[in-house]
Order: structure tokens, then C-alpha cells, then sequence
């Protein structure tokens, strides 16, 4: 009985940051289900376990769903309790935020819609006033205590548990348990902190981890890897879906960027995981009026053909705002990663949030979180609404059903104007400064934050200059005096679409357009995402995300970039002209002994099988952990395999002199199906082959005969430096 | 021994080639006190990592266990549906000479119109129902319990989690140096302080082998988890490779 027959544990799998062979898992899998699918014919135990092996694929899309679900409602509750926890206690209960401590109140007037006895600030508490320089001090200090408390049990939590809950997690990360702990609370204490940061990034990694962890509960997604894959990017789409609401953005999002290799059966799955987590969502009922995300706009007023002029100049600058940041975040933390500054992250992160705090208290547009920050700025002002930002004058006499002409802007909405310019440059700036540091930190809202206001500006100038100017050509054709012509809300919503520093183009307008639940502004959003992407690729290359894998060398192929050179397999190969020849192991001529020497003397992470070093013929291909791990498993458990033990990985072993040690059969670990190509196929086939069959490794032969071998970071090194870039500057690990 | 650590990839299995040097003095006294030493040591150490456990079990528990209670929080919030969680909300604007109002009323959604909840009217007669047009009634709903226990959920695993941070942090290297003495602190010298706490407890956990096995598969897990934490930090604040 050949003990080597039974699959020994650990064989097969890879470590984290391994990239994973597609090709190998795929056929694994499909021998596991054709197995099942025969044995189910024998008996009713076997029908039932095929029959539940079918549905758990569902089953555990539906677990994903519910757990996301559950997590996101978490965490938006505890975030918004805790964000306003900076500026007081609410005397009804301390569990309740501002909104839910005045919710019942009868005090709140139409003017002052914040303020209600219940609710006290911390002035009142400490100084029994709420009025007065001293009041406003207090309070100041408080916010910023709070802030600084917040980001310093943040930043500490994930250094001294879990280091890799820091960051946006969208690119590939580890997925443990403490990790997703560790990232839900300390994603609320960043939040709740006033930083300028999102949670949609971190809440896909949020999703991630729940996708990881239970796959576990799984036998069939537990030892396969490519399987593993399609549950994270289903993940990821709940993760997307709960964060805005919106599960067919989060479906396309998951296609647009995590995932690698997306076959149509996961589409279905993903798009059941991102249904199941929404509605968990809306369940919990985090906002207290049955809508998933704060910024729902709700108006349906139609825009106008002229208005597409200043749409695309909003695409425009989301397009410059897209480069401008990605250069200077990149420069910033290659600051960071090479001098003394990234020594003290702790340090870091508590200057960023005193700075943030100091600068944000006295406005109170930056006061209060982005979130809310964006939804009133894709607020359509009407007759009942009292905001400084709608403080417009009705200098109208009749008021049809609804509709409002557009009217002169009053005093609060210019004072609100220069707030609002003030939080833009801001808010540019910090940004830059946040995002990188070592807690969990979004993208999105600080983006679409930057373009709402810039929107809101346009929009509001728009139609100061409508009304205004109501007798120039473009207004009198369009606009009717007296009509309802530009809505500034809508320039709000358009900019934060054109401002996509992460270039998804596709499911960020699906997301817009789910979030103001019509097709009618389908055209407005669209010409402004175009036009910002446009505008960002000719500035710069990449998204943020791609960035920061290029800055950490991570050997991810950019599926996104045709290969346009003509170079062939013989130029990228591995052993180059001068180096020496090629390692291989012969089918079955090596010892033990000098396998091992072999493994310790070199660092690859496999080797060919050749039938002789003459011929130079090719057998297959065998990794590196596979042959350390049989052999140090045949030493212990079969008997006689010493290092003089001859090694075969052909089906019979060879003829052995007698009075020699048993030889050790390897056959099962060697993968007899390696891809070869010829040393001149052009390299646009081999990166093809390599990104479409997600390959780790290609061999390369010479009338038949074994000449190199091609591996994907030869191919990404070659690639950078086709472009012109130092392929040093790439940073392997 | 066959295994050779591969550079290329970040997590090492296995013991850590350089977890501190050995100490190379015995204690000078007896093998008496040597045992008794043992003995407190084995007794410190089976707190410590029976705790750690219990907290890695409660961890993995109570994840398990907050899908299900928000779930369960979701059938009891519609069950016993408190009349303050629901309201009706009607914002009226500025008309003729009154000012705008908000007015609030916790009644159910049938009820939820101006006629009901405007009180007292503000205006009279034929006004009124010029008055009411314009303001705008909804209806909205919310669950103080949900919002209570999850609260209370989330401050509940932050405590639990800034003690443990606390132990491992500050508490433990104390109780080690007490038990053991300067002079078999963990002499790391490349790592910065705070790795203080998980090279010491590597080092200590790997002298008391002789012990029931549960504990010993506790312990191994989670020196396992603490080397990884380790790795993982290094690779993320050495090195800043992860992604941010």
C-alpha cells in the first residue's frame, strides 16, 4: 500500500500572499464534484450529502448576507452615537444620538432644528451654560478630547491586535477573525474620531472577513482556494451593498475591482449575498426611516440640455482632483514608508487628529460627519426647509403645488457659500494627509464629499446667474421665469459622481443612480464619470488602489492594460543568456539527498521534471512545499526512505540494484499538465495566457526540449519595463 | 533538518530562528527553588493562556452570537412595538403671520395627518385647510431596543478588548519580571518595546512543556497567534507593506 496514496495534509495549499493557481484549483474542484455526483447514486446518505453540497453554495451566500447585514448595522449605529458623543449626552438615555434624543421632543422650532432641552451639550453639563465665549470653549476642547481619544484607542487597538486591519483592505489583505474584529471597532473609533475618512473600504473588508471566516463552516470552500475566491468577491459585493445601499452597484463594483476571474455562476451568488445583506440592513433600521444610506435624494426635477456645460466642467475637476490626489497620497506615503515619519504611527495619527479637530470645530459644516454633510448638500431646497444653505427669499406671490421658481439667494446661503469653500480646500488637503495611515480608512465619502460641494457651488452660482440674468439667451430658451430651472441639489449629486479617485467608473454610476432611485439624471452622471476618468488617464495611469499595489509590489497583473510590444517568450525567460542553466529534477535519478540540496540551496517554488538531463525532455512541473512537505512526511512515516533513497515520479520505479534503500514514489504531487509555449511566441499571447487562465508560471521549450521557464513577476517586471518604468522601483517582497 | 525558511514569503512557520537567547545561568539556588519557581511560573502561565482562550472562544462565540441577537432584537422590536418609537412628524412653513412648526405626535400611521397632529391650530375656519396643504406630515418609525442593545454590545467588546490590551501591554511584562528577573528578559534588541509582550510570552510558554494537554493546545495556539501577530506587524509597521 502506497502511504503517499492518501492526501497528505497541507499539500496544496498557500500561504497568504501566494498568488493562487486558477488553473490547478478549477480541476480540483471539478474532480471533487464529479466524484460526489457518482457516489450520489449508491445511496440515500450520498443523494442527501450531493444534494446539500449543491445548496451550500447558496446557504453560504446567504449566511454572508445576513452577517454583513448585521456588522454594517453595528457599525453605522455605534458610529453615529459615538460622532455625536463629541459634542454631548443625551439626558433621555445615553445609548441615543442627537437626531433620536430630540426624536419625541416638542421643543424643536422650525428655525433651530437641532436644539432640544433633552439633549445637552457639554458646556451644560460641565458649566451649566450653553451661551457665552467660555461655553464655546469648553465645547471645543471636549470635541477635540473626544477626537483625540477616539483615534488614539483606534490606531492602538490595531497595532497591538490586528496590523493588518489598517487601510481600505479592497486590494488583497488577511482575513482573520481578529482582523475582522478588530477592523468593526476600530473602524466606528475612526469614524466617530471626525477624521476624514470613509467606511465603505473598510466595510468591503469588513464583508470579506465574514466570507473568509465562514467558508470555513464549509468542507467543499475550505480546501479550495479558487472557490474561496468567487465567496470573497461575492463578499465584497454585500460588503458594497450595505455600505451604500445600493446591491446592484455592489454586484458591479465586485466585477469592476476585486475581482480576478469572475465566472457567470458567481454573478447569480453575488447578487443574492448583496440582496440578503440590504435587507438585514434595512431590518436593523439604522436612520429610523427605513432607508439604507443617509444621503437618499428623494427630487425629481427635470435638468436641462445646457446644463451638460457645467456637468462636464464638474467631471473636469473630479478628473484633476482624481490625479492631483492619487500623485500627492503616493508621494506622501512614499514619504512615509522610507524616512523616520513612519516610525510613529501612533504619534502620526494623533497629530492628524488634532489637526483635523482644531481646523474643523469652528465650521460647522466641517463639524458635522461627511455624511451628513453630503446629504444636505444634495438637499433640493423648498418652502420647509430653514438650513443656512436654503436661506433663500421668497419673493413670490403664489406658490404652485410643489414647485418653486428659482430665487435670489439671502444672506445665510452666501455666508454658507464661503463655509462651504472653506471645507473644500480643507477637506482637499487633509485628505491627502489621512488616507494611508495605519487605521481603517475610506475613500469614497472624502471624494464624493469634495465633489458634492464643489457641485453645490457650481449649482447654486448657476442659478443665482439664472435668475439673475434671466433675459440672456441660454436661460430664456430653456428656462421660464418663474419656473423651477436649475436645482443646485442635483450639481451636488453629478460632482460627487465625477469624483472618483478609484476610476469605477460603471458602479459608481449605478450607485448614484440606485441612490436617487430614477433614470431620469442617468445622462448627467454618466457624461460627468466619462469625462472624469477621461480626464484622470491622461493625467496619470492609475486608480489609488492600483497605486498603492504598485508602491508595495504586489505581483497582481493589471488586467486592464493591453501589451502592446514585440517582444517574445525567449526575451522574459528565466535562466537569462548568462546565468546558469535551468534547476530540474529528473524523472527518476535524484536522491533524496540531492533533492534536498537542491530545495535548500535555491529559493524557486518549483521545478521542472525532466526525463534526463541529455534529453532534456519535459515531464511536468512540482512545487517547492510539495516536495518538503512529502519527503519530510515519507522520512517519518514510511519505513526505509533514506537520503540515498532514490526518488521516481514516474508511474513504476526504476530498476534498483538490491541491498539499496526502497525508493519513494512522487508522482501524485507532480503536476503532469504544466503549460509550455515555444520560445518565440510573442509576448502579447503569453500575457494574455497568463491574465485569462491565471497562470503563477509558464515553462518555455525549444523543439520540444525544456529551455526556461517564465513566472508572472517575470512577466510584471517585463511589463514595467516596457513602460518605461524602473522595474526596481517595484518592491517585491 | 529539511525545512529552510523561503525569504520570499512573509509568514515563517515554525519556532522563530532568534526568540532570544537561552539564559545560560541556572539559578544559583537549590533545584528547590528552581521547582517552587516552576510551579508559579507554570501557575501564571496557565492563567494567562487560559484566559487568552477563554477570550479567543468568547471572541469567536460572541460573533457568532451578534448575527443571531440583532436577528432575534429584529423579531422582538416588531413584536412589542413601544408607542414612543413611533411619531408622526408634520412641518408646516411660515403662513400670513404665523411663523413655521414642527409638531410631533406618537400615533399610528392612519392617523398620521395634519388635522391630527397640528394642535392646537394656529388658524381658523376656511384657513385651515390652506394652512394644512402646505405642511407636510410623515410618518416615521425607529427601534429604541435595537439602538439600547447595540450600544451596549459594542462598548461591552471595546471594554473587553482595551482590558485585554491592557494585560498583555502592561500587566504581563510586570508579573514576568517579577517572577523571573532581569536578567532573563528577552534581549530583542531590533524589535522596538511594545514587541515586549509576545516575545516574552514565547519564550516563558516554551519553558513549561510538562503540562495537561488542552493547555498545551491553548498555549499553542496562541503562541501561534502571537507570532503571527508579530509577523504581521512587522511586514506592516517595519516595512509599511501593506496596503493602506
Amino acid at each position: 500500500m502506497d502511504f503517499l496514496e492518501e492526501p497528505i495534509p497541507g499539500v496544496g495549499t498557500y500561504d497568504d500572499f501566494n498568488t493562487i493557481d486558477w488553473v490547478r484549483e478549477k480541476s480540483r474542484d471539478r474532480d471533487r464534484h464529479r466524484e460526489i455526483t457518482n457516489k450520489s447514486k449508491e445511496s440515500t446518505w450520498a443523494l442527501i450529502h450531493s444534494v446539500s453540497d449543491a445548496f451550500s453554495g447558496w446557504l453560504l451566500m446567504l449566511l454572508i448576507g445576513l452577517l454583513s447585514g448585521s456588522l454594517a448595522g453595528l457599525i453605522d449605529i455605534s458610529a453615529h452615537w459615538m460622532t455625536d458623543l463629541k459634542e454631548g449626552i443625551c439626558t433621555l438615555g445615553i445609548w441615543f444620538n442627537h437626531e433620536h434624543c430630540c426624536w419625541n421632543s416638542n421643543h424643536v422650532t422650525f428655525e433651530n432644528r437641532d436644539k432640544c432641552p433633552e439633549w445637552n451639550s457639554w458646556s451644560q453639563l460641565i458649566i451649566s451654560t450653553n451661551e457665552g465665549a467660555f461655553a464655546y470653549i469648553v465645547n471645543y476642547f471636549m470635541y477635540v478630547l473626544w477626537a483625540l481619544l477616539f483615534a488614539f484607542l483606534a490606531v492602538s487597538l490595531v497595532k497591538v491586535f490586528a496590523p493588518y486591519a489598517c487601510g481600505s483592505g479592497i486590494p488583497e489583505g488577511y482575513l482573520g477573525k481578529w482582523t475582522l474584529m478588530i477592523k468593526t471597532i476600530t473602524l466606528v473609533l475612526a469614524v466617530s474620531s471626525g477624521l476624514s475618512l470613509g467606511k465603505e473600504g473598510p466595510l468591503v473588508h469588513v464583508a470579506c472577513c465574514c466570507g473568509n471566516i465562514l467558508c470555513h463552516c464549509f468542507n467543499k470552500y475550505r480546501k479550495n482556494e479558487a472557490k474561496r475566491r468567487e465567496v470573497l468577491s461575492a463578499a465584497a459585493a454585500a460588503g458594497v451593498s450595505v455600505a451604500f445601499g445600493a446591491p446592484i452597484g455592489g454586484v458591479l463594483f465586485s466585477l469592476e475591482e476585486v475581482s480576478y476571474y469572475f465566472p457567470l455562476k458567481t454573478l447569480w451568488r453575488s447578487f443574492f449575498a448583496a440582496l440578503v445583506a440590504a435587507f438585514t440592513l434595512r431590518s436593523i433600521n439604522p436612520f429610523g426611516n427605513s432607508r439604507l444610506v443617509l444621503f437618499y435624494v428623494e427630487f425629481h426635477t427635470p435638468w436641462h440640455l445646457f446644463e451638460l456645460v457645467p456637468f462636464i466642467l464638474l467631471g473636469i475637476f473630479g478628473g484633476l482632483w482624481g490625479a492631483l490626489f492619487i500623485r500627492t497620497n503616493i508621494a506622501w506615503c512614499r514619504k512615509r514608508k522610507t524616512t523616520q515619519l513612519g516610525k510613529y504611527p501612533v504619534v502620526e495619527v494623533l497629530v492628524v487628529t488634532a489637526i483635523t479637530a482644531i481646523l474643523a470645530f469652528p465650521n460647522e459644516y466641517t463639524r458635522v460627519s461627511t455624511s451628513e454633510l453630503i446629504s444636505e448638500l444634495f438637499n433640493d431646497c423648498g418652502l420647509l426647509d430653514s438650513s443656512k444653505l436654503c436661506d433663500y427669499e421668497n419673493r413670490f406671490n403664489t406658490s404652485k403645488a410643489g414647485e418653486l421658481p428659482d430665487r435670489p439667494a439671502g444672506v445665510g446661503v452666501y455666508s454658507a457659500m464661503w463655509q462651504l469653500a472653506l471645507t473644500l480646500i480643507l477637506k482637499i488637503v487633509i485628505t491627502i494627509f489621512t488616507f494611508g495611515m495605519k487605521i481603517p480608512s475610506g475613500l469614497f465619502i472624502p471624494s464624493m464629499a469634495v465633489g458634492a460641494i464643489a457641485g453645490r457651488l457650481l449649482g447654486v452660482g448657476m442659478e443665482q446667474l439664472a435668475y439673475y440674468h434671466h433675459d440672456w439667451a441660454i436661460f430664456n430658451s430653456w428656462c421660464s421665469q418663474g419656473a423651477d430651472c436649475i436645482t443646485p441639489g442635483l450639481y451636488a449629486m453629478v460632482g460627487a459622481a465625477a469624483c472618483g479617485v478609484t476610476r469605477m467608473t460603471v458602479s459608481l454610476v449605478v450607485i448614484m443612480f440606485e441612490l436617487t432611485g430614477g433614470l431620469e439624471y442617468i445622462v448627467p452622471l454618466m457624461a460627468a464619470a466619462m469625462t472624469s476618468k477621461w480626464v484622470a488617464d491622461a493625467l496619470g495611469r492609475e486608480g489609488i488602489y492600483d497605486a498603492h499595489i504598485r508602491l508595495n509590489g504586489y505581483p497582481f497583473l493589471e488586467a486592464k492594460e493591453e501589451f502592446a510590444h514585440k517582444t517574445l517568450a525567449m526575451d522574459v525567460m528565466k535562466p537569462r543568456r548568462n546565468d546558469p542553466l535551468l534547476t530540474v529534477l529528473t524523472q527518476d535519478s535524484m536522491t533524496v539527498e540531492d533533492v534536498e540540496t537542491i530545495i535548500s540551496e535555491t529559493t524557486y517554488s518549483g521545478f521542472p521534471v525532466v526525463v534526463s538531463r541529455e534529453s532534456q525532455r519535459l515531464v511536468g512541473f512540482v512545487l517547492r512545499r510539495d516536495l518538503i512537505i512529502s519527503i519530510e512526511n515519507a522520512r517519518k512515516k514510511q519505513d526505509g526512505v533514506v537520503s540515498t533513497s532514490v526518488i521516481y515520479f514516474t508511474e513504476h520505479s526504476p530498476p534498483v540494484p538490491p541491498y539499496t534503500p526502497p525508493t519513494l514514489k512522487l508522482r501524485n504531487i507532480l503536476d503532469l499538465s504544466p503549460f509550455t509555449v515555444t520560445d518565440l511566441t510573442p509576448m502579447e499571447i503569453v500575457v494574455d495566457i497568463f491574465r485569462k487562465l491565471g497562470l503563477r508560471q509558464c515553462l518555455v521549450t525549444h523543439n520540444g526540449r525544456l529551455l526556461g521557464i517564465i513566472t508572472k513577476k517575470d512577466v510584471l517586471k517585463h511589463i514595467a519595463q516596457m513602460a518605461n518604468q524602473d522595474p526596481d522601483s517595484i518592491l517585491f517582497n | 533538518m529539511l525545512f529552510v525558511a523561503d525569504p520570499a514569503r512573509p509568514v515563517t512557520r515554525g519556532p522563530r530562528r532568534k526568540c532570544g537567547r537561552r539564559s545560560p545561568s541556572r539559578s544559583p539556588a537549590g533545584s528547590w527553588s528552581r521547582g517552587l519557581r516552576l510551579w508559579r511560573l507554570l501557575g501564571l502561565a496557565a492563567m494567562a493562556t487560559l484566559w487568552a482562550g477563554l477570550l479567543r472562544l468568547a471572541s469567536m462565540l460572541s460573533l457568532s452570537c451578534l448575527a443571531l441577537s440583532v436577528l432575534l432584537l429584529v423579531q422582538l422590536s416588531d413584536a412589542a412595538k413601544n408607542s414612543e418609537d413611533v411619531r408622526c412628524k408634520c412641518i408646516c412653513p411660515p403662513y400670513k403671520d404665523n411663523s413655521g412648526h414642527i409638531y410631533n405626535k406618537n400615533i399610528s400611521q392612519k392617523d398620521c395627518d395634519c388635522l391630527h397632529v397640528v394642535d392646537p391650530m394656529p388658524v381658523r375656519g376656511p384657513d385651515v385647510e390652506a394652512y394644512c396643504l402646505r405642511c407636510e406630515c410623515k410618518y416615521e418609525e425607529r427601534s429604541s431596543v435595537t439602538i439600547k442593545v447595540t450600544i451596549i454590545i459594542y462598548l461591552s467588546i471595546l471594554g473587553l478588548l482595551l482590558l485585554y490590551m491592557v494585560y498583555l501591554t502592561l500587566v504581563e511584562p510586570i508579573l514576568k519580571r517579577r517572577l523571573f528577573g532581569h536578567s532573563q528578559l528577552i534581549q530583542s534588541d531590533d524589535d522596538v518595546g511594545d514587541h515586549q509582550p509576545f516575545a516574552n510570552a514565547h519564550d516563558v510558554l516554551a519553558r513549561s512543556r510538562s503540562r495537561a494537554n488542552v493547555l498545551n493546545k491553548v498555549e499553542y495556539a496562541q503562541q501561534r497567534w502571537k507570532l503571527q501577530v508579530q509577523e504581521q506587524r512587522k511586514s506592516v509597521f517595519d516595512r509599511h507593506v501593506v496596503l493602506s
